[in-house]
């Protein structure tokens, strides 16, 4: 089974329809969205309610800090991203706040974990910005893989069984085997508001045949996603940021 | 992790498990059958001891990842895999052919033996590189020279590197991992990622197979280990006479404490032991005693200069990719002179990005297949040496050093295929050549640039003058 995991789409309807379009190319039995589908974007709506579509179907989706701050009396977010978040939930409808209120923090399939953020803390919603997040994150699981979003950067990191934790970078469509010998954290990049430098849409497949990740990049149209986010008023930075990707 | 009886006769996957060729500290070799594979091939199943250096498992993991994706003739070909759950082992093509470890009982071979044994292996890396990947354990051992046509085929991929998949052996282990006879300074200082590493390992073997002493001995502690960055081997000259001033100059460029003194690429090293007599030779080819020891005080003490800064280590593709072997096919006749000018121009232009870059100056000398002998002139001059002199006048204003310019006149029948044949057996990067926009000239040019551009196996730049240019030259030719 081929499984693609979509993170931090942030009302990006762009980048979504141009990963769901790669992704059709690519044989995908089963998606997972991990959190984050609005905040930031312009298009929370048309985004939600493609996610929803897709659940119906199938597939699996989890609840983001974002998601989750959609409803007011619940997780505070700060700055830029709070402004977006009472534009969200003044544009979405009350179907579509009981879709995002109802997404689970976590889901496990077999022997992995899905997760937005890391497996530890999973309701607060920590950054595995690197090696000592990572740690925590694979030691507060059993699963042999973790897939997590919630930094907008790809990264793997790897424990052995003595406990030492490893991380890398990985290479654009390069599938990595995971070697069954340690266990597996997968972070994937952010389909609707990438920060590593690199302004495409990512996102990730895993082969459970092969037992392989895929970090793939799919560029999109740019231009008109910032010119949405331009023209409903948001804060100049979201739509300036996603043609440098930081 | 169960571990099953291997008894001959077992049956795993599908393979049925045939005799053990060989019994190794790390892993167990069988000979195996397969009904949906003819060849003959290997399982290698790594030995697992309660209390096993890890480093086995390990190795044993980068090896399952690594060979799968390696493919060519310098490698053993993968069948298939088993995992740690209940078996871990790898099939291969059992490569036929013997390792250079059976070499060790004749040592020294005769130099020009080890110079064509080790175009062969550099060679190999020069491909494996390509690939992605470092092998960081290159030694006889893992080199088998493949019966019949000789071609060096690289094993053993436990310690590699391959730099698009995660290194599980960096920073798993806190001391160096090779083997302590060939392992480059860099290595023992932690850094995995330097392909000149290979390079350095290939020129030990150098040293060991002409001289039959290992030039750094065989240390078993790190200090010993550390010792190759100051303490410079004995020049093997001194213990072999009769390795040439060439081979010298080669192996202890190989040998060079900081990898940005070796060879550039793997390419480049075979290209100067395939084309001895244009080596450059620096005083090292002739030198006969160590360093003094002032110098080697001086080196032991302040070893910043030598010992490579992990932050300037380049990615291994970005490091082929800046060192290419560029040939510059050339005409000399007189009527194409602001061809070949442009043609300096655009080479000009390539060498000023890659100051790595090395580059083959080519030019062919028709031969008459009927009169084979008629190749001086009245004055006895021999037309190759001509050719060869206005071919170095033409790189001389280029400007670059002599060390990365050779000149070579191929005497052949066919232009294009002496050209093809040079770019394959040299692993040539790229091909700078003038073509004319006439269509009279272009009948008799042309169809060199066009048999090139539809068989070279690398990138073709084909020249031409601006159109002004070309103008003048077809009407002096009518004129003529």
């Amino acid at each position: 089974m081929r499984i693609a995991f979509l993170a931090d789409i942030h009302a990006n309807l762009e980048a979504l329809e141009a990963v769901r379009r790669d992704a059709a190319g690519r044989a995908i039995d089963r998606t997972i969205f991990l959190g984050d589908i609005v905040g930031y974007g312009a298009d929370p709506g048309a985004c939600v309610d493609i996610v929803r579509d897709a659940c119906a179907a199938g597939a699996g989706g989890l609840l983001g800090n974002h998601d989750e701050a959609v409803d007011a009396s619940r997780f505070k977010l700060n700055g830029n991203a709070e402004a977006a978040i009472q534009w969200t939930r003044a544009v979405l409808s009350a179907d579509q706040k009981a879709f995002l209120a109802g997404l689970p923090l976590s889901i496990t399939d077999e022997s992995r974990l899905y997760v937005h953020a890391s497996a530890a803390k999973s309701a607060s919603f920590p950054y595995v910005h690197g090696l000592h997040e990572a740690r925590d994150s694979l030691m507060a699981t059993d699963a042999k893989l973790a897939v997590v979003g919630h930094v907008h950067a790809p990264a793997l990191y790897h424990m052995t069984v003595t406990g030492k934790v490893m991380g890398f970078v990985p290479i654009i469509d390069t599938p990595i085997p995971l070697s069954t010998q340690r266990r597996w954290l997968a972070v994937m990049g952010a389909v609707g508001q990438p920060r590593d430098g690199n302004p495409a849409a990512a996102y990730g497949i895993y082969d459970t045949a092969t037992n392989e990740m895929t970090f793939a990049r799919v560029p999109y149209d740019i231009e008109r996603a910032a010119a949405k986010i331009r023209a409903a008023g948001l804060p100049d930075n979201l739509w300036q940021r996603l043609s440098t990707g930081r | 992790m169960a571990k099953m009886d291997l008894a001959p006769g077992t049956v795993l996957d599908g393979f049925t498990i045939g005799r053990v060729v060989h019994k190794g500290g790390m892993a167990i070799f069988y000979d195996v059958t397969h009904p949906d594979h003819a060849i003959p091939m290997l399982m290698k199943v790594p030995i697992l001891r309660e209390g096993e250096d890890p480093a086995t498992i390990v190795g044993f993991e980068m090896e399952q990842m690594i060979l799968p994706r390696l493919s060519g003739r310098h490698v053993p070909r993968y069948i298939a895999k088993g995992d740690f759950a209940r078996q871990p082992y790898l099939v291969y093509e059992r490569v036929p052919g013997d390792t250079l470890y059976k070499r060790l009982d004749t040592l020294p071979l005769p130099p020009l033996e080890v110079a064509a044994i080790a175009a062969k292996v550099a060679t190999a890396l020069h491909d494996l590189h390509g690939q992605h990947v470092i092998h960081l354990d290159i030694k006889p051992s893992n080199i088998i020279l493949r019966d019949p046509d000789g071609e060096a085929v690289l094993i053993d991929y436990g310690l590699s590197h391959h730099v698009q998949l995660p290194d599980l052996m960096d920073e798993e282990f806190r001391l160096p991992y090779g083997t302590a006879p060939y392992m480059a300074p860099e290595q023992v200082y932690g850094i995995r990622s330097d392909p000149r590493s290979d390079l350095f390992a290939l020129g030990v073997l150098m040293y060991f197979f002409t001289t039959g002493v290992r030039p750094f001995g065989d240390p078993q502690r790190l200090k010993g280990l550390q010792r190759r960055v100051w303490w410079d081997p004995v020049p093997p000259r001194r213990l072999q006479p009769a390795i040439p001033p060439w081979l010298q100059e080669i192996i202890l460029r190989c040998l060079a404490p900081n990898p940005a003194h070796r060879h550039p690429t793997a390419a480049q090293l075979a290209f100067d032991l395939t084309h001895p007599e244009q080596v450059t030779l620096t005083p090292r080819a002739s030198k006969l005693e160590r360093d003094p020891w002032g110098m080697r005080m001086k080196r032991r003490f302040n070893p910043d200069s030598f010992r490579p800064d992990r932050a300037r280590v380049k990615q291994l593709d970005a490091r082929i990719n800046a060192a290419p072997i560029v040939v510059a096919a050339i005409d000399l006749s007189d009527s194409h002179r602001d061809l070949t000018d442009a043609v300096r121009v655009t080479v000009a232009r390539i060498l000023a990005t890659l100051p790595d870059a090395r580059l083959a100056c080519l030019n062919v000398q028709k031969i008459n297949l009927i009169t084979p002998d008629d190749h001086l002139d009245a004055d006895g001059h021999s037309i190759h040496v001509q050719r060869l002199v206005a071919l170095k006048d033409w790189a001389r204003t280029l400007n670059i050093a002599e060390d990365r310019v050779t000149c070579h006149v191929l005497e052949a029948v066919d232009a294009g295929g002496a050209i093809l044949d040079y770019v394959r057996s040299n692993t040539v990067d790229h091909v700078v050549l003038g073509a004319t926009t006439s269509t009279r000239l272009r009948n008799i040019l042309g169809s060199v640039a066009t048999e090139i551009v539809q068989k070279a196996p690398c990138t073709v730049t084909v020249v031409r003058k601006s159109r002004a240019q070309d103008t003048a030259a077809a009407a002096s030719v009518h004129l003529a």
